[in-house]
């Protein structure tokens, strides 16, 4: 039997109830008394100045009762304290087709429409930049004017000596890859709703309150009091249900504050929901990434050095780049033993909608190129890609040459499990024509280990309540947003304090209510918050047991707590009558200590949680706890510049086969399964940890073969569902996940992320299993079609088909344009003279 | 625009409302009716969020004027449950995994429960080709069919289907 009552079972997440029904409300299902209507005007130029302003014909227009421009809220802010770089509304410059340029607030959408159709803005029209390499070479006209050459950050680290690794090399391969750009594409449209109450003494607006569909309501509050000048303590954020993030609303999305300078200006609730377009144009997703890799192995296929380039096309504005381009190169580190690495880094500055953070963080392009390159040395030097891999295993404890701390490392098993389940040995190299299995691995960080604002503060903090009545109230700051954050925290609490998950309440994400916690991104919240929980839960246990000890005759260290129930170590316990499992205690508890203490004057050496609970509240005067996490000093990583990203308290770990096949007439790719054993430290709640392991798999899958943002002038060609061709279940291959239980040491017993560090290695499992079937090797994602059919007939030196044209999938070289009929409101964009896409397209 | 005044049948219910002619039945069912467990994932009718019965088939509500169907019996996610508790498949979804952000699963519901009523043992290709009307973007589908073939085995198990057929409806 387990030695656990709670945790470690398949349940059902707490609010699936409300998922089901409908009942549970999400941002855009809220709505107030006297509520209008927000709508966004969005520039239709990809770079222009923005000479003049004139909103009054919207303004008099019926039923528009504010408008609202950069003027009204001009305080710049973004998600990270190097990066306050954009405004609410623009002020002075447009940077990308989408971009925010005035907002509506009217008593209906329809009004708010039209309105928008009466605001006259006049541009003057600078070159842009789509082309990440292009935009390097800018000297004029550039998208920020603090950021010369539109690079926002870039970084050159060395770890070991690359160059005596690449000396003891027997063999180096060297090759460029490309990731196309993709997002997250969560199902709820980004929603704000604002409101101001009256201040009952100044009588004017005072405190604000904002329900957002948001990963970071702290973050929210922050931004939200940097722009409107109001203090945080002023300022209520609520999260509700959240509809998928995936990252994309993992910082503030513009409509978050502009809903509330709007509320503002219009004395006036006001939300905004985003249309599916606008929220392609918000974006903050995976930036399109030009990886020039090099790898160094000994003929046993021992890595003896890496060098990577990476350039990252990271749209108009800051968002999370900087920590993107070093989680790029820091988790070079950590999955494999690397003994020398060279690393150069650029976030560069492009004029389309800004790209940010995505489940697996900087780390899946690079991981997309380092597992193809693996594959490819182990196909020349004629190895086993599957021990190729092992050959190159850490050796944990250790601290990885670029300083991550390494404890728990379940890969080796991972590589078994998959090797094992999928048949690799017998199978691999059998499969009829046109059909391969392909290997590749990943990882991922359970919370970054420091924070993106510097400070002493805990990264997650938990209180807990408990009263008379036995009930167990948890007040967590920890944001749920479908990933199970909210029944991880009442699992943790309820297998600590001994009682059943029913008594548990939590509330969540509501920054009047809940102790401060940074958010739920960089899979931090299990290992992080589950830790607070875990402290908290603790400190009350503290409390119960040594009243319980009292009327126990005994010490606090022999009170156990366990199902519900409360004795003193070594008793025979009498079968649990049906009161105490229902939690139904002869109502003694409120009516109080009168006639309690007269029983309880006697001797017990077991009780009800209930009895136990009134003892020690009688005891103590309340029953309360609090327990924070702040990741360990030895986990915060090195001294170099570009440090603080990439350490984590615990890696997860990650490997999967996938099965396709080819179509070689049409290119059509078919992933038929994917085997994916992830290391998860221990599984708290298995269904959801397959949950998440096979969401990102099928996330990965996604960006493998079909999902793209397409491109032309810098306007988003496929800004819809099916356009976007997020996979269907008819093109959604099986996936079996295999849980790896690895046991971290310092995990909330035992438990580490499971929803991101698994999508990383599908996309080259899949590339590789491509190669396996047909030959080819993609170095270009997603493998579309016309990209594998051009592969195709590359290989065999048949002519280029048209729609293929110029376009070399296993070499990719640089950016191109989309062409395509649909051009903005079929005029086109108005194009600056000396705009280099405007002359020989964009190369 | 003038509002007009039509009539609705919903869960079973008669509504006299007053809408544009132009109104669409999600905005009637979220705002007017406060139902909002149908939701809005798109605009373009391509992912299946707004999912409702009317006359027993799945139609997306956010591209069907409310005003053209006066006279049909639309059934919407908040008039599925079983007397009030969760139906087989809205229970199954939660143990089994088949939601997690939970905006998609009302469609879903809709869907599965018109392909649980037409066809109570459909093959996997069956349940894959059904669900394909609607997306999601957390789960990889896989867990949902796990739900679904766990409702169908439960069913089975309890009475032949063909009785089962029967008594649904």
């Amino acid at each position: 039997m387990s030695e656990f009552f709670v945790i470690g079972k398949s349940i059902a997440m707490v609010d699936a109830a409300g998922k089901s029904t409908g009942a549970g409300k999400y941002a855009d299902d809220f709505s107030l008394p006297g509520m209008l209507v927000g709508k966004i005007l969005h520039s239709p130029y990809p770079h222009a100045l923005i000479k003049r302003i004139d909103t009054s014909r919207a303004r008099a227009l019926d039923g528009v009762v504010a408008v609202v421009t950069g003027e009204d809220a001009p305080n710049p802010y973004g998600i990270l304290p190097v990066g306050h770089d954009e405004t609410a509304l623009a002020v002075g410059k447009v940077r990308y087709v989408g971009d925010n340029v005035a907002c509506v607030a009217a008593v209906s959408e329809e009004v708010a429409e039209q309105a928008l159709e009466l605001i006259a803005v006049e541009y003057e029209p600078l070159p842009a930049y789509f082309d990440p390499e292009q935009s390097m070479t800018a000297e004029r006209n550039l998208i920020h004017e603090n950021r010369p050459n539109n690079i926002e950050k870039d970084y050159h680290h060395v770890f070991g000596d690359p160059e005596k690794g690449f000396a003891e090399a027997d063999y180096v391969a060297e090759a460029r890859y490309l990731a196309n750009e993709v997002t997250h594409a969560a199902m709820e449209p980004h929603c704000t709703l604002a409101s101001f109450e009256i201040d009952p003494h100044s009588g004017r607006q005072g405190r604000l309150t904002v329900w957002s569909s948001t990963q970071v309501p702290y973050y929210l509050q922050h931004k939200l009091s940097l722009v409107l000048d109001v203090p945080m303590s002023q300022i209520r954020v609520i999260k509700p249900l959240v509809g998928g993030g995936f990252g994309g609303k993992s910082e503030i999305i513009p409509l978050e504050i502009i809903a509330a300078v709007a509320a503002r200006a219009a004395k006036a609730p006001v939300k905004i929901t985003y249309t599916r377009e606008e929220v392609f144009w918000a974006h903050r997703g995976r930036p399109r990434t030009i990886i020039d890799l090099k790898t160094g192995v000994k003929n046993d296929g021992r890595i003896t050095a890496v060098a990577c380039k990476v350039i990252q096309d990271g749209g108009a504005y800051c968002s999370y780049g900087v920590v993107t381009i070093l989680y790029s190169g820091a988790l070079l580190g950590a999955l494999y033993d690397i003994p020398n690495i060279r690393y150069d880094g650029y976030r560069v500055l492009t004029n389309k909608p800004a790209c940010g953070a995505m489940r697996g963080h900087g780390t899946v392009n690079v991981r997309f190129a380092f597992e193809s390159q693996m594959d490819e040395i182990a196909a020349t030097l004629g190895l086993d890609p599957a021990e190729m891999r092992r050959t190159n295993l850490l050796k944990p404890p250790t601290v990885t040459v670029n300083g991550l701390r390494v404890l728990s490392y379940g890969l080796p098993e991972c590589v078994s499990q998959v090797v094992t389940r999928s048949g690799w040995r017998e199978r691999r190299g059998t499969l009829a024509r046109g059909r391969g299995l392909g290997i590749a691995c990943s990882h991922y960080v359970s919370g970054a280990a420091n924070s993106i604002i510097r400070s002493d503060m805990p990264h997650s903090t938990v209180n807990i309540k408990i009263d008379r009545d036995g009930g167990v109230v948890v007040y967590t700051g920890a944001s749920e947003i479908g990933q199970g954050s909210d029944t991880m925290t009442a699992q943790v609490v309820a297998e600590v304090l001994g009682c059943s998950l029913a008594r548990v309440k939590v509330i969540a994400a509501d920054t009047d209510l809940t102790p401060i916690d940074l958010g739920s991104y960089s899979s931090r919240v299990t290992f992080m918050s589950g830790n607070a929980a875990m402290r908290a839960a603790e400190e009350v246990k503290k409390n119960i047991t040594s009243a319980a000890a009292r009327r126990m005759n005994c010490v606090p260290e022999d009170v156990v707590m366990a199902g519900d129930r409360v004795w003193k170590r070594g008793v025979a316990l009498p079968d649990a009558d049906e009161a105490a499992a229902s939690g139904h205690v002869d109502g003694q508890i409120l009516r109080g200590s009168v006639l309690q203490s007269r029983k309880a004057e006697t001797v017990k050496d077991h009780m009800s949680f209930e009895e136990a609970v009134v003892a020690a509240i009688d005891f103590h005067g309340g029953l309360t706890g609090t327990g924070s996490y702040a990741p360990p000093v030895e986990a915060r990583g090195g001294k170099h510049k570009g440090a603080g990203v990439g350490p984590s308290p615990a890696y997860s770990y990650s490997a999967q086969v996938a099965e396709v096949s080819v179509d070689e007439e049409t290119g059509v790719v078919t992933v038929h399964k994917i085997w994916a054993a992830h290391d998860c430290g221990r599984a708290l709640n298995p269904v959801a940890v397959e949950g998440q392991v096979i969401g990102s798999v099928w996330m990965g899958l996604g960006q493998a073969v079909q999902e793209e943002m397409i491109w032309k002038d810098g306007l988003m060609m496929n800004p819809g569902l099916l356009e976007y061709r997020s996979p269907s279940s008819a093109e959604s291959p099986e996936v079996e996940c295999i849980i790896v239980e690895s046991i971290d040491p310092e995990g909330p017993f035992g438990a580490k992320e499971a929803g991101e560090g698994s999508l990383a290695a599908t996309i080259p499992a899949i590339s590789n299993a491509i190669y396996d079937a047909v030959g080819v090797r993609l170095r270009e994602a997603p493998f579309t079609p016309e990209r594998v059919l051009a592969a195709l007939r590359a290989k065999r030196g048949a002519k280029k088909v048209e729609m293929t044209e110029g376009v070399d999938p296993t070499e990719p070289q640089t950016f191109r344009e989309h062409g395509g009929a649909l051009w903005y409101r079929g005029k086109g964009p108005q194009r600056h003279a000396e705009d280099a896409a405007r002359a020989g397209g964009a190369r | 625009m003038k509002k007009e005044l039509i009539e609705l049948r919903i869960n079973g219910r008669t509504l006299e409302l007053a809408v544009q002619s132009n109104a669409l039945l999600l905005d009637v069912l979220r705002q007017d009716l406060n139902l909002t467990g149908s939701k809005r994932g798109c605009d373009d009718s391509s992912c299946g969020a707004c999912t409702v019965q009317v006359d027993g088939i799945p139609m997306l509500s956010c591209t069907m004027l409310a005003a053209s169907y006066q006279g049909c019996e639309i059934t919407t996610v908040e008039g599925i449950s079983d007397g009030g508790g969760l139906a087989a498949p809205q229970k199954a979804y939660g143990d089994f995994g088949g939601s997690q952000c939970g905006y998609c699963t009302p469609g879903f519901m809709m869907t599965v429960r018109w392909l649980l009523a037409n066809n109570p043992n459909p093959t996997d290709e069956e349940i894959r080709e059904a669900l394909s009307s609607n997306l999601c973007r957390c789960t990889g589908y896989t867990q949902m069919y796990q739900a679904i073939r766990a409702v169908i085995d439960a069913e089975s198990q309890q009475r032949p289907a063909e009785m089962a057929e029967a008594t649904r409806e």
